[in-house]
């Protein structure tokens, strides 16, 4: 008898064991089932590649970061990154995997404003959130109430450019050359024409190229024989490398600043253009050189775990992912939709490494800019 | 007056670079008759094996060049014994070829998409001397100087070779008449296989000059300029090897004038082709054709 009741005593230890640890279980397996599904949309492949690496980049730092959190407190997010491939096509296949096979919570992406113009339609039908980091063409909050972003737009970008590049250069007249046929560089074009309307410059002359263009001469042999005080540049990336390049190459003076749009932001401008890109102005989201305690952890982590520094792309997208976080954390829930939006609209004067952070009434970016020139291979800070 | 001199300078040099890619093109689908769309695609992969050498083998560009062009048209040996020598003996082994060349051409591009990757790379900064030379607002570089040369150099020693030389000639009776020429005793399949050989390694070598002088490689840089070396061949006279120079020139030309009158890249190619169709209205036979009878 007296065994027995010592081995009832084990199967009660046993079981209390048991009960304790599968509670243990239960509640750790309760904290990993708040795991909010975020699909990320960004451009591997195709004309927006060198932006895209290091978006996906920003984004796995802050999902790297928040998901050690979140072991704790607050909602793990559970990423799934495809290649929107610079293309609107693709971007609705991808849309349309994220919102039926996938059921995230919400998307963060597209690369492309062209992309976003067709896919984020697809996501406010369904009634998905899309928090957009580098879409900066006017109107893409339009399309609807779930369609949000993070990316300031060319048009508190731009006139910001301008209005420090005649304070201090005192530029009067200035040629434009843009790409004609991307939602993105022309709707950089339509902020720099305001722009400059607004400034009382005068542009000389317009001219423009088409995607995927590698010889740019003609275009700036007109230019360069009407002798204009700065070359205002709408492109992406690649394009700009070229145009910067053969500018300089063709013998339009160092003294004629070129001023770019968004597709600028890009160390690739200075890797592929090299000296060529030095005291290239660009207009920008992010400043690089903030010292906020926020942006210095952000850049030195990135640095320390890709090897080069972050670029405005991936600050965006990494604040992106904080804001999305911040999100999922007050909508308190991982998987209704409608309030994770809900809780994104009410989203003011959060902490990012862009600064304090706000939703404007509809839905666009609000926080300070900056103004940068390439100074010895690096962006410095030209003003504000 | 400035300006038009500088824009005839960048028509010269962009029309060189679509003669370069013609004149290869133009040995296999003017001489031989057969259309061979896969000549993008070495083009596009002789240029991207001449950045490998540089980058990952740390070669001088002195040395990748020769050797990319070599890989160039050991790939066209390649693509003439894959893509056209099993269909030889058929009827209709031209338009079959052609089929089979898109195929290659579909290969070569997944290939070096799976091998380099689809980012837009570039030749390591120095490898290369480009020197400027301004002469008051023109400008001119040493290395549009070498490719408008290499255009002229390589056109003069083709024609001379395709005949003068025995090889050439050999070319030429296959070309006339495979049945005869093999009646002859001419090694007819040696003398095709030679034929893309040359045409590939042409084609390389004008993809590492393209690359070279715009510094942007990708593995479908070639595409923009495939119907542009269908349409230059056409315009020179079909088979004329300095006809494919001068057609390159011409096409050049019209594109940079177009361009530089419309401050706009849009109407570029719509005019460029315009201009094929005006041409081929009055002479039929393109600038230095002449019909049929075939001339080197």
């Amino acid at each position: 008898m007296l065994s027995g009741s010592g081995n009832n005593l084990k199967i009660i230890a046993v079981a209390l064991v048991l009960i304790l640890g599968l509670t243990g279980i239960c509640s750790t397996a309760l904290a990993a089932a708040k795991e909010a599904k975020i699909g990320f949309a960004f451009s591997m492949t195709g004309a927006a590649a060198a932006y895209g690496e290091t978006q996906k980049n920003g984004a796995l730092l802050a999902i790297d970061e928040i998901n050690a959190r979140a072991a704790r407190d607050g909602v793990r997010i559970s990423a799934i990154f495809e290649d929107d491939a610079s293309l609107p096509q693709q971007g609705v296949n991808v849309f349309n995997r994220f919102i039926s096979a996938d059921r995230v919570a919400m998307i963060i992406g597209p690369t492309l404003s062209n992309t976003a113009q067709v896919a984020d339609r697809i996501a406010q039908q369904a009634g998905v959130p899309v928090l957009g980091t580098s879409n900066t063409t006017q109107g893409i909050t339009d399309i609807g109430n779930f369609i949000f972003r993070d990316s300031l737009t060319e048009l508190v970008v731009i006139p910001n450019t301008i209005r420090a590049a005649k304070e201090k250069l005192g530029i009067k007249k200035v040629a434009v050359l843009y790409g004609n046929d991307d939602a993105f560089t022309k709707g950089g074009y339509d902020a720099f024409k305001k722009a400059l309307g607004d400034s009382d410059i005068q542009i000389l002359s317009e001219q423009t190229f088409a995607k995927g263009d590698r010889d740019f001469s003609p275009q700036l042999t007109q230019i360069k024989s009407i002798n204009p005080d700065a070359l205002i540049v709408s492109a992406l990336v690649e394009e700009a490398s070229g145009i910067v390049s053969q500018a300089r190459q063709l013998g339009i003076p160092a003294a004629v600043p070129i001023i770019g749009g968004n597709g600028f932001n890009s160390p690739s401008l200075m890797k592929n253009a090299g000296k060529a890109a030095e005291n290239v102005i660009v207009g920008a989201a992010w400043n690089a050189a903030s010292s906020n305690p926020l942006n210095r952890h952000f850049v030195e982590a990135y640095t320390a775990r890709y090897g080069s520094p972050p670029d405005q792309f991936a600050a965006q997208a990494y604040a992106g992912v904080y804001i999305a976080s911040e999100a999922l954390g007050r909508a308190g829930s991982t998987d209704n939709r409608k309030a994770v939006r809900d809780a994104l609209e009410q989203i003011r004067d959060l902490d990012t490494v862009l600064g304090k952070f706000s939703f404007a009434d509809n839905r666009d970016a609000k926080h300070t800019p900056v103004v940068q020139i390439v100074k010895d291979g690096k962006f410095a800070v030209f003003g504000e | 007056m400035a300006v038009l001199l500088q824009q005839l300078i960048n028509g010269l040099f962009i029309g060189s670079v679509y003669g370069l890619f013609a004149v290869g093109y133009t040995l296999v689908f003017g001489v031989l008759d057969i259309l061979n769309l896969a000549h993008a695609a070495i083009f596009t992969l002789g240029a991207l094996t001449a950045l490998w050498l540089t980058t990952a083998g740390a070669l001088s560009i002195w040395i990748a060049f020769p050797l990319a062009t070599l890989v160039s048209g050991a790939l066209g040996l390649v693509l003439d014994r894959v893509a056209f020598a099993p269909l030889r003996r058929r009827a209709d082994s031209n338009l079959s070829g052609l089929i089979s060349s898109i195929a290659m051409a579909i290969i070569f591009e997944s290939a070096a998409l799976g091998i380099f990757g689809a980012r837009t790379v570039r030749f390591p900064e120095g490898i290369f001397i480009n020197r400027v030379w301004r002469f008051g607002s023109v400008t001119v570089t040493s290395l549009q100087v070498e490719i408008v040369l290499t255009a002229l150099a390589l056109m003069l020693a083709l024609t001379a070779f395709v005949r003068h030389t025995r090889a050439g000639r050999a070319i030429r009776a296959v070309a006339e008449s495979e049945r005869t020429a093999r009646l002859l005793g001419i090694n007819v399949d040696g003398v095709i296989a030679l034929t893309f050989f040359i045409s590939s390694a042409l084609g390389g070598v004008a993809g590492i000059l393209y690359g070279l002088y715009f510094d942007a490689l990708a593995p479908d840089m070639g595409r923009s300029i495939e119907l542009k070396g269908l349409a230059v061949i056409v315009l020179g006279g079909m088979g004329s090897i300095p006809g494919a120079i001068l057609g390159g020139i011409a096409f050049g030309l019209s594109e940079v004038f177009t361009v530089a009158l419309t401050g706009t890249s849009n109407l570029r190619d719509a005019v460029a082709f315009s201009v094929l169709f005006a041409i081929l209205v009055l002479k039929p036979s393109g600038l230095l054709g002449r019909g049929r009878a075939r001339e080197a």
